[in-house]
């Protein structure tokens, strides 16, 4: 008997620790160290302060091979729409050659750039869309956009029939995560890395019937 | 000279190439690598790690050859496709810059806090370039085999994977933005998927680098340093656990991979 009970003690023994190497830490502590090992991984340097790893519900949502659920995606959503300022004066088609500049412009934000203000960046749109055809070196994590305004109908901006599709463009570019929570773009406007100004001038060159965007 | 010359004639070539058919890009860059491939410059940075490796320096004037680079004392061949791996003497998961800067300090004497605070190419960090160059050279036409078997290799895949997919700074990028899709490309770059294999020499297996646009010899943790800088994150520490985590990740993604380190880049 006495014998019996030892043999099942040490076999619950090996198995106990068996499950112990199987499992590892769960998920969740993982989830935390992983957060701890990044916060420690990474210092200030110029523009590039730290707080830029505190992430907001979007982007910790979003900071997985799957998807949110439908509900907080709804949430992340939901809030970048609040957030959308309009341009002052509903100007929101500016001069498509200063879009096209900007456009072209892929500087910005990084620790090796000396300012983080708006007027410092590029737009960086042809990093990862089509838009003029001229432009051959363009990359391809986005739709393309030639003829963006010209497939959608704008003939002339100020027609109040161009209106829906014109603050439409505005609400993608101030805060791309309004129709795709999780979406690769940044929030032009609302991280405050282009102006008002600027953001029109990047309007013009896929909205303008002049563009030659949309030729 | 002679060098010089064929990048010249290789650059036209590609430039020709992509106005005619954008697709030909990487083609054009792919023949200008192989007109190269007697003459990347890199081999003069192995010349020199070689050197720097049996050569007795730092305070208590010893060479790195008894530096344990995970497959014993002294062997070179083959311990690059292996990293980063878990050491038993400090206890940590390291890379290969990390584990240099381990024997810098116990073998040589050298203060490895201060080697890695200080900038890429100057002072000790020229050394630790030149190291990488080498000792990724050993290990040439070899299959990225990480090591899963220690339960903190396990755990830093984990933890590197989750790095990998971590979004943050003004832009909201991760790793996985530019990285996480097939056929991606920035501009006419094209962007390797690192959540899996990304085939021969691709990714992860063609890292350390010369990099003829700036002209500079370039470690894996240069490489992610300056991803981190295209990401808009603050700037990572030299060897730091993240950076060693990510390499877990993306060189056990890549196993089987042949490795073409140091390789030639634009």
């Amino acid at each position: 008997m006495q014998r019996k009970h030892r043999l099942i003690t040490a076999a619950l023994a090996v198995s106990g620790l068996m499950v112990g190497c199987a499992t590892g830490p769960s998920s969740a502590d993982l989830d935390q160290q992983a957060m701890a090992m990044i916060k420690a991984g990474f210092r200030e340097q110029g523009i590039a302060k730290t707080d830029r790893l505190t992430q907001d519900l979007g982007q910790a949502a979003c900071s997985g091979p799957n998807p949110p659920p439908e509900a907080v995606a709804e949430k992340i959503q939901a809030e970048a729409l609040a957030s959308v300022k309009w341009p002052e004066g509903g100007q929101y088609i500016g001069d498509w050659r200063e879009g096209e500049k900007l456009a072209q412009n892929g500087r910005g934000m990084t620790w090796t750039d000396s300012s983080a203000a708006p007027g410092a960046n590029g737009a960086q749109c042809y990093n990862c869309h089509e838009i003029d055809r001229k432009e051959i070196s363009y990359g391809n994590i986005g739709p393309s956009l030639w003829n963006y305004g010209k497939n959608r109908g704008v003939k002339d901006v100020t027609d109040p029939h161009s209106a829906p599709i014109i603050q439409y463009t505005w609400t993608k570019l101030w805060n791309s995560k309004t129709y795709a929570a999780c979406s690769n773009m940044p929030r032009f406007g609302h991280a405050k890395l282009l102006n008002e100004k600027q953001l029109s001038d990047v309007m013009a060159l896929i909205l303008d019937p002049r563009s030659p965007v949309n030729q | 000279m002679k060098f010089l010359m064929s990048v010249a004639a290789a650059l036209a070539l590609t430039a020709t190439a992509s106005t005619f058919a954008q697709k030909s890009a990487a083609d054009g860059i792919a023949e200008y690598r192989k007109m190269l491939e007697d003459g990347n410059p890199a081999e003069l940075f192995e010349a020199k790690g070689e050197d720097l490796w049996k050569t007795a320096r730092g305070p208590r004037k010893v060479t790195l050859q008894q530096c344990n680079l995970g497959l014993g004392p002294g062997v070179v061949k083959g311990a690059w496709v292996q990293l980063p791996r878990w050491f038993a003497d400090t206890g940590r998961v390291q890379d290969l810059e990390s584990r240099l800067l381990t024997c810098m300090e116990t073998l040589q004497g050298f203060n490895a806090a201060e080697i890695a605070n200080t900038g890429f190419d100057k002072g000790e960090q020229a050394t630790l370039a030149a190291l990488s160059a080498w000792i990724s050279a050993e290990s040439k036409g070899l299959q990225m085999a990480l090591p899963q078997g220690h339960a903190d290799e396990r755990r830093y895949y984990e933890l590197g994977k989750r790095a990998f997919f971590f979004r943050g700074g003004p832009m909201d990028f991760s790793c996985a933005s530019c990285h996480g899709e097939e056929g991606k490309r920035i501009r006419l770059q094209d962007l390797p998927n690192l959540t899996k294999n990304p085939g021969n020499g691709i990714g992860f297996a063609a890292w350390p680098a010369y990099r003829v646009s700036s002209g500079e010899m370039w470690s894996l943790q240069r490489r992610l340093n300056d991803c981190y800088r295209q990401q808009r994150f603050p700037y990572p520490g030299y060897a730091s656990d993240v950076t060693v985590a990510l390499g877990v990740y993306m060189g056990v993604n890549a196993k089987g991979a042949e490795s073409i380190a140091p390789a030639l880049k634009r």
